[in-house]
């Protein structure tokens, strides 16, 4: 048993056939990576850094050029396990109105269902479960096209999860919508990370980023940073350097700490800030 | 303002009329037009029209909203009325002026016409009135999957009419979007020539086949991601199931078709 999704070396370009002769634009020049079950992952990187890229590599929408990518076993090259390997691993996109298929809120949760061809009085369970989970039970009946975006992104969300993924991907899902909306969405996402989902998030918010278990920069095609939120952000200038921002609150501490202040560098939440501030105020 | 137009107008509720099979209520609907178009006399049109009634009154839609229905085609009732009145012929002459004439068989046709127009489209508004668009669809799928031997589409049509109907909402409001954005950058859509106007409407066209084209790229994207291969070995949530109210209403239907044929023959 190795670990449950392995990225081994992988490579992936977008070829235009329409020019000639026809161009190639690399966007994945060789990332190797190991994600295990339960694990929350932020995948971040600046637009064209190949995070989108890399995240649909990981349910067989896209095929490593070189290198292979493995899910729970299953090599994503592998045609014969391609519905499994969807199964396993569930995805969620940006805009919640361009995933949504059916009219109504519960033949939409139900789609993937009836597409693997599960049983009718299953289907029934499964939907009410997943729409209870993300919290749009009430809303089971309502036409999808009337609910907020965050609502929308939740059944989106709940779609994916009534297929019983082990892992679900998202692709900036937070990207279209308010705050509230993105509130919603990240409370759904811990939550479910809680119950065991394995979590890879692609975002472009750092407050989002500084939430998950480990963080990955993503910068031209490679990895260039993987650790655990507090070591990422902690290296500000090499944030910076690829065109992204640290959290508001790092920001924060690292000007006060180059105004002489004595603070951690690796503080990434309000509370701990907040915290640490009070301390170093007490002492006078 | 344009998000007010609504295709396919669909009542909830949870009458007679609404829990039949949309199967059922689908060849009630063809029995109905079967019924109109077999009355050839005002006799025979009652029975048509005591059949809407009683539909009517058993769905619980207000009388209004059959009235309502009508308004849009009133146009080509009074176009199909007028045609009627002047090029037949028969009977008596009422009126002449010139090469006008009005015979009282022109007056019958004009009024039978016009009537039967008003019941099938007040019985084919009942139809959506009281069935959502996705059981609709659904019937129709249903209906057309014997065709499938002769390979027939009928899972892709009803996918097909699915999705049109999700993204009907979606794109009116794009539309709106994209008239406020071009409105902002000083078009004008409200003033000048047809042909102005006409060409004016080519800015808002083509953002929104644009947009249009990307939804479908990625809602194709989203769809796979769900496992979707087509209609083989799909399930359903919702089974359709015929009830005993649905062989009784067919039989009534049927009736109530024997009743218009009957009085077709006794009175004029």
């Amino acid at each position: 048993m190795g670990n449950f999704i392995e990225i081994k070396d992988v490579t992936f370009s977008y070829v235009n056939d329409y020019d000639d002769p026809p161009t190639k634009n690399t966007v994945i020049r060789g990332v190797s990576l190991e994600i295990s079950k339960g694990e929350f992952v932020a995948v971040l990187g600046h637009n064209g850094s190949g995070k989108s890229t890399l995240a649909k590599m990981l349910n067989a929408i896209n095929l490593p050029e070189t290198g292979e990518v493995i899910v729970d076993g299953m090599k994503t090259s592998d045609e014969a396990r391609l519905y499994d390997i969807r199964k396993t691993v569930g995805m969620v996109f940006q805009n919640p109105d361009n995933q949504i298929v059916a009219t109504v809120v519960e033949e939409d949760v139900a789609f993937a269902l009836e597409n693997i061809g599960v049983p009718p009085a299953e289907i029934r369970e499964r939907v009410d479960n997943a729409l209870k989970t993300v919290g749009m039970y009430d809303y089971r009946e309502h036409a999808p096209h009337k609910l907020s975006g965050g609502q929308k992104q939740r059944i989106a969300i709940a779609g994916v999860l009534a297929m019983q993924p082990e892992c679900i991907v998202m692709d900036e899902p937070t990207a279209m919508l308010d705050p509230i909306g993105r509130r919603e969405i990240m409370n759904t996402i811990k939550q479910l990370n809680a119950a065991g989902v394995t979590i890879v998030l692609i975002t472009h918010y750092m407050d989002e980023a500084a939430e998950a278990g480990r963080v990955i920069v993503m910068d031209d095609g490679r990895v260039i940073a993987d650790d655990t939120p507090k070591k990422v952000f902690s290296k500000a200038e090499m944030l910076k350097a690829v065109g992204l921002d640290v959290p508001n609150v790092t920001e924060l501490t690292h000007r006060l700490i180059d105004e002489g202040l004595d603070l951690p560098d690796d503080i990434i939440s309000e509370d701990e800030c907040v915290e640490r501030l009070y301390e170093l105020l007490k002492k006078g | 303002m344009i998000k007010d137009i609504t295709i396919g107008q669909f009542f909830p509720g949870k009458s007679v009329i609404h829990r039949l099979d949309p199967r059922i209520k689908l060849l009630l609907t063809v029995i109905y037009i079967v019924m109109l178009f077999s009355a050839k006399t005002f006799a025979g049109l009652a029975a048509g029209v005591a059949f809407l009634l009683v539909s009517f009154l058993l769905s619980g839609i207000p009388i209004k909203m059959m009235l309502k229905s009508i308004k849009p085609i009133l146009p080509i009732i009074i176009f199909t009325g007028i045609l009627n009145l002047f090029f037949i012929s028969t009977g008596e002459v009422i009126f002449s002026w010139k090469f006008i004439t009005v015979t009282t068989g022109g007056v019958r046709t004009m009024v039978f016409m016009a009537s039967r127009i008003i019941l099938l489209i007040c019985g084919t508004s009942l139809l959506t009135y009281t069935t959502s668009p996705i059981t609709l669809t659904d019937a129709i799928e249903r209906i057309l999957s014997p065709l499938k031997i002769i390979k027939f589409p009928a899972h892709e049509i009803a996918m097909m009419m699915t999705i049109a109907l999700r993204f009907i909402p979606t794109l009116i409001e794009e539309t709106d979007k994209i008239m406020s954005a071009q409105k902002a950058r000083g078009a004008d859509m409200e003033t000048g020539s047809l042909i102005k106007r006409a060409k004016a409407l080519i800015p808002i066209l083509i953002p929104l086949f644009v947009s249009a084209f990307r939804r479908a790229e990625e809602l194709a994207l989203a769809m796979e991601c769900r496992c979707y291969r087509g209609g083989e070995g799909r399930t359903r949530l919702k089974q359709l199931k015929t009830a005993p109210r649905d062989y009784v209403a067919v039989v009534l239907a049927l009736a109530f078709l024997a009743a218009v044929i009957f009085l077709n023959r006794v009175w004029i």
